[in-house]
């Protein structure tokens, strides 16, 4: 594969810009139409019945009573669903899905596996009465022992969740070599001889609880059937073309019977790339044949949708004492969930692979237990991965009597190197990252108080390409009309036009950007894994070639001569103008030829569907300032400076505005989020009072400094921004914890209850009675 | 010749070699060609029915292909076996 | 199935009228049974915010408010801070500022800002950030959506002055 550079850089005349987005105007007043703002005459409200058990086997379902209600229409259970029609659904670069697995997950068959997991669901004609109805369902389980620790998951004797899974291993499956979890090791080198090498060793131990992606708004959807077998499903989701694939699945339907009509979306994070209620309200719709309408409450979406995994951590790594990393060995037990298939992957090669350490392994493990499925939150596993071995990290530079950020600069992969599997890495500035870090004011700024305390972490992130669609079309007023399938999270169709915009050379006010539903537009892949603005660009900047490929065809018509003569300033000055090359003062600008696509052959379109290799890495860090309060553990973030490189940044507020919100996020995940299971195994947290994400009240501004080392992958050098922001925070807070009372963190959340016990065993008191 | 990394769980099968050499025109002929030579590196990355193992990905020339078993590599090319990754 | 009570209120300054069972919460009744679906759900216990509107001028979450409380009584939504072609200060100060992203926490937003500039009209950060404390965002990390709120302030202060 002979990759050329796509890189084209050029003088920007859009990119790099600040423009109001046009699809903002309905969001601020209320007019932007969400999964909830739907409403179809004679719609049915749907609700779900869900196990309060988190493993039972389901012995009985008695829906007679709730059928009996007044205004009750229907009654669904797992028995109401078809066999799948297809194991395994494809999910891009290698990665797969368990159809079986997704339909259990929607609605249990013959076992629940957490508190919460559907067993049934109703229809009625207000949310009200199906509520109601809902509490009539009678179910009788057989209650079985649960598990909710990942330690006691792997153990000899472990209770099982599912007898026929065959625990493998990455390139080389394995019989059952643990109860409930697969197995990934990557490995280079000797670590036995590692370590020998070392002169300082660092060894921690970590646990992080399991976190949800925490979106403002739930999960929604309504289904139709038409009369001629067509189901049209109305739902805010990250992926319409995946909702459409599950479905098509799930119900044993062809692929062109169903048409996803994506809504906005309150929220995603990774959250919503996955079917949970559009099977129930689809079946529901069928049975009674009216739209049917479900809404998850709140703590539903706590409880049975998925979070990011909880994690135990064992990592040891070696250096010498010039602080040239030299070993590291890493037993990393991530939660998957109910069902394999959570992020251990990803954070296994997001622990180290930003450093060059010779001697490696890592010992992965996807467990199950008795919780919900997994799903991915921003970056999935790094995180986690990031936390406990940034740390590490801090500890040993701290031995060495290094700086920081000097101990990171020297043993930093940069382009040249290779990732732990060998992979080069491609041109990213982490040099000038970690520099600019170093050259902050903030990184120098007196601290001013006691009790304070600053801390640095440097994250690394993949990000993906993967299937995006577009078409442009040209009006006859020169205006554009550009659609693509990438569900619009937080403004991408305002960088998605900008890129037309360039690549088009016309006036951004120009291009109409729009979202189009399964039926429209070309297949395209989830807005996840910063791939947006990356690949859906890539695809835009394409088609768009392929326009002003046209648009030189018409000129050379309508100027009787060879296409070869008819020039296109695009490139060179960043507008649109045809220039006769034998005579330039021959010249049609892009509105005039438009004007005439009529009399040259009719309108001038062109789509494109991209599945783009060249994807650029992502590179964080971050400096944290905080003040702990040692009587009562509390841990208030005084000033955060967030670093990225991005490659180019399309909409510089935009990018700042990825990074302030995964930082945020990220400071939740440091400081107060994580489930919290009672001995029946229930979810004891489950509303936002208890579950407890960033206010207003709890965060500084967040600072931001944007990078561009062009990714060569890309025309205009983007790389995906929206994911690595996530991945510091937490452990850049717990440096600076360290540096302000002298304790290492080593669980997340680092709330109050935490620091405190952490303060009292460094001054050897008792630690607090345990709450069961 | 191309240039093939082997994972650490694998390198059993190539007598411990991290990186071994081996040409073909896709990424299956080489895959075909190793597996002539490491007995057992073949079923380790494929399924039966020739597609590449669920959770498995494939990079060349520093960038993960979609295209699997079927990317086209050159003289000189890099590969790595690399676990599938997703985004959230 | 309990009757229905007759409410009549003032909706964003027009008289209104509409039917209300006893357990509907004025967010239900003002998206699925007025369809005004700017007012947002986000948890439906007053913990998030989503839903604030004012009730007599005073912020409350409508989820926590029953549809039949609003009898007799003024009620202002997102629908009535202004339209695309008239926007109001905070909502001119969203879209220049960045203020949000996906959005959906936005109206919340703009009637507890309203109700905090009502109150403050030139407020400091720390009082910005206290106040809008029962409003929760996700997606922004809340620095660009202060600026917003500071910005608006600032522009209202100047247009009053």
């Amino acid at each position: 594969m002979n990759m050329e550079p796509e890189y084209k850089p050029r003088k920007w005349r859009v990119l790099g810009t600040t423009p109001v987005r046009r699809d903002g105007i309905d969001k601020v007043t209320g007019q932007a139409k969400f999964g909830d703002d739907v409403h179809l005459p004679d719609m049915l409200h749907g609700k779900v019945v869900r196990s309060p058990h988190p493993h039972a086997r389901i012995k009985r379902i008695d829906i007679s009573k709730a059928m009996a209600l007044p205004g009750v229409k229907a009654v669904i259970t797992g028995a109401d669903f078809p066999p799948l029609n297809q194991a395994v659904v494809a999910a891009g670069e290698g990665g797969s899905v368990s159809m079986q697995d997704i339909a259990d997950n929607c609605i249990a068959k013959h076992t629940v596996f957490y508190d919460g997991h559907a067993v049934a669901a109703v229809a009625a004609e207000n949310p009200h009465v199906a509520e109601e109805a809902a509490a009539l369902v009678e179910v009788e389980y057989e209650i079985l022992p649960f598990i909710q620790d990942v330690r006691e998951a792997v153990k000899d004797g472990a209770v099982v969740l599912h007898d026929d899974y065959v625990p493998g291993a990455f390139l080389f499956p394995t019989q059952k070599a643990l109860p409930n979890a697969g197995r990934l090791q990557l490995a280079a080198g000797d670590v036995e001889q590692g370590f020998k090498e070392a002169d300082i060793v660092v060894e921690r131990e970590f646990t992080t609880a399991t976190v949800h992606q925490g979106y403002i708004e739930s999960h929604i959807t309504t289904c139709r059937w038409d009369s001629d077998q067509h189901l049209t499903v109305w739902t805010s989701t990250q992926g319409a073309f995946a909702i459409r694939d599950f479905l098509a699945s799930i119900l044993n339907l062809q692929l062109s019977q169903i048409r996803v009509i994506p809504m906005e979306i309150g929220g995603g994070f990774g959250g919503k790339d996955v079917v949970y209620l559009d099977p129930l309200a689809a079946m529901l719709a069928k049975k009674t044949g009216r739209p049917v309408k479900m809404a998850m409450t709140r703590a539903e979406v706590l409880k049975a949708t998925g979070p990011s995994s909880g994690t135990y951590c064992r990592v040891k790594i070696g250096c010498k004492k010039d602080g040239t990393l030299v070993a590291a060995d890493l037993y990393l037990l991530f939660e998957a969930g109910a069902y394999p298939g959570g992020p251990i992957a990803p954070g296994a090669l997001c622990a180290l692979t930003r450093y060059n350490i010779p001697n490696v392994v890592i010992d992965g493990y996807d467990v199950m237990l008795n919780k919900p499925k997994i799903k991915p939150y921003r970056a999935p596993g790094a995180t986690q991965a990031n936390f406990v071995v940034e740390t590490v990290i801090d500890e040993l530079a701290e031995k060495c009597g290094l700086d920081a950020i000097d101990f990171r600069l020297k043993n930093a992969t940069v382009a040249g190197d290779r990732l732990i599997i060998g992979m080069p890495v491609p041109p990213i500035g982490t040099v000038e990252m970690l520099q600019a870090v170093k050259k902050h004011p903030h990184y120098t700024a007196p601290l001013g108080g006691p009790n304070r305390g600053r801390g640095v972490a440097y994250a690394f992130w993949f990000g993906a390409g993967l299937t995006s669609s577009c078409e442009i079309h040209v009006n006859a007023d020169g205006t554009i009309n550009l659609a693509t399938g990438s569900a619009d999270l937080s403004g991408t169709r305002m960088t998605l036009a900008m890129q037309a915009a360039e690549a088009l050379g016309v006036p951004l006010d120009d291009i109409s950007s729009s979202v189009s539903d399964t039926d429209s537009i070309g297949y395209t892949f989830q807005s996840v894994g910063s791939r947006t603005t990356f690949a859906t660009g890539y695809a835009i900047i394409k088609a768009a070639e392929k326009v002003i490929e046209q648009m030189k065809q018409r000129v050379a018509m309508i100027w009787e001569t060879d296409v070869a003569n008819v020039d296109c300033t695009v490139e060179s000055a960043g507008v649109a103008d045809f220039v006769d090359r034998n005579d330039p003062h021959r010249r049609l600008h892009f509105k005039q030829v438009a004007a005439r696509m009529d009399e040259t052959g009719g309108p001038v379109s062109a789509d494109y569907t991209a599945n783009p290799h060249g994807v650029g890495f992502q590179i964080a860090a971050n400096i944290c300032d905080v003040e702990v309060d040692p009587e009562t553990g509390k841990v208030q973030v005084l000033r955060f400076t967030a670093f990225q490189d991005v490659g180019k940044a399309v909409h510089p507020d935009y990018v700042a505005g990825q990074m302030q919100g995964g930082a945020v996020q990220g400071l939740g995940w440091a400081l107060s989020e994580g489930y919290w299971y009672n001995k029946d195994g229930r979810l004891a947290n489950s509303s936002l009072l208890d579950y407890r994400m960033p206010t207003s009240l709890d965060v500084p501004m967040i600072d931001t400094v944007i990078l561009e080392t062009p990714n060569l992958g890309h025309p205009y050098g983007i790389r995906g921004a929206g994911e690595v922001p996530i991945v510091p925070p937490p452990a850049a807070v717990a440096n600076a914890i360290y540096r302000a009372v002298g304790v290492r963190m080593t669980t997340l959340p680092m709330s109050p209850g935490a620091v405190l016990e952490a303060l009292w065993a460094k001054e050897g008191k008792p630690a607090s009675v345990k709450v069961a | 010749m191309a240039s093939v990394w082997i994972p650490a769980t694998m390198q059993h099968l190539t007598g411990g070699e991290a990186v071994v050499q081996a040409s073909g025109s896709t990424v299956r002929e080489l895959v075909n060609r190793l597996d002539e030579v490491y007995p057992g590196l073949k079923a380790a990355i494929a399924q039966d029915d020739g597609r590449l193992r669920p959770g498995v990905a494939v990079a060349v020339d520093g960038y993960i292909t979609s295209l699997g078993l079927f990317q086209r590599i050159a003289e000189r090319s890099d590969v790595q076996f690399v676990p599938a990754i997703g985004g959230g | 199935m309990a009757k229905k009570t007759h409410v009549e209120t003032t909706l964003n300054g027009e008289p209104r009228e509409f039917l209300a069972e006893p357990r509907q919460s004025l967010l239900e009744s003002l998206r699925d049974v007025m369809f005004l679906t700017g007012t947002k759900e986000g948890c439906n216990d007053g913990n998030c915010g989503a839903c604030s509107v004012l009730l007599d001028g005073v912020l409350v979450n409508s989820c926590c408010v029953l549809g039949v409380e609003a009898q007799g009584r003024s009620i202002e939504t997102v629908e009535g801070l202004g339209t695309a072609d008239n926007l109001h200060p905070l909502q001119q100060a969203f879209l220049e500022e960045t203020g949000m992203q996906c959005g959906i926490c936005t109206p919340g937003f703009l009637m507890a800002a309203k109700a905090l500039l009502q109150k403050n009209p030139n407020p400091s950060e720390d009082e910005a950030r206290l106040w809008l404390a029962g409003n929760l965002c996700r997606c922004t990390g809340y620095d660009k959506l202060i600026r917003a709120v500071l910005k608006a302030g600032q522009v209202m202060a100047k247009e009053a002055a």
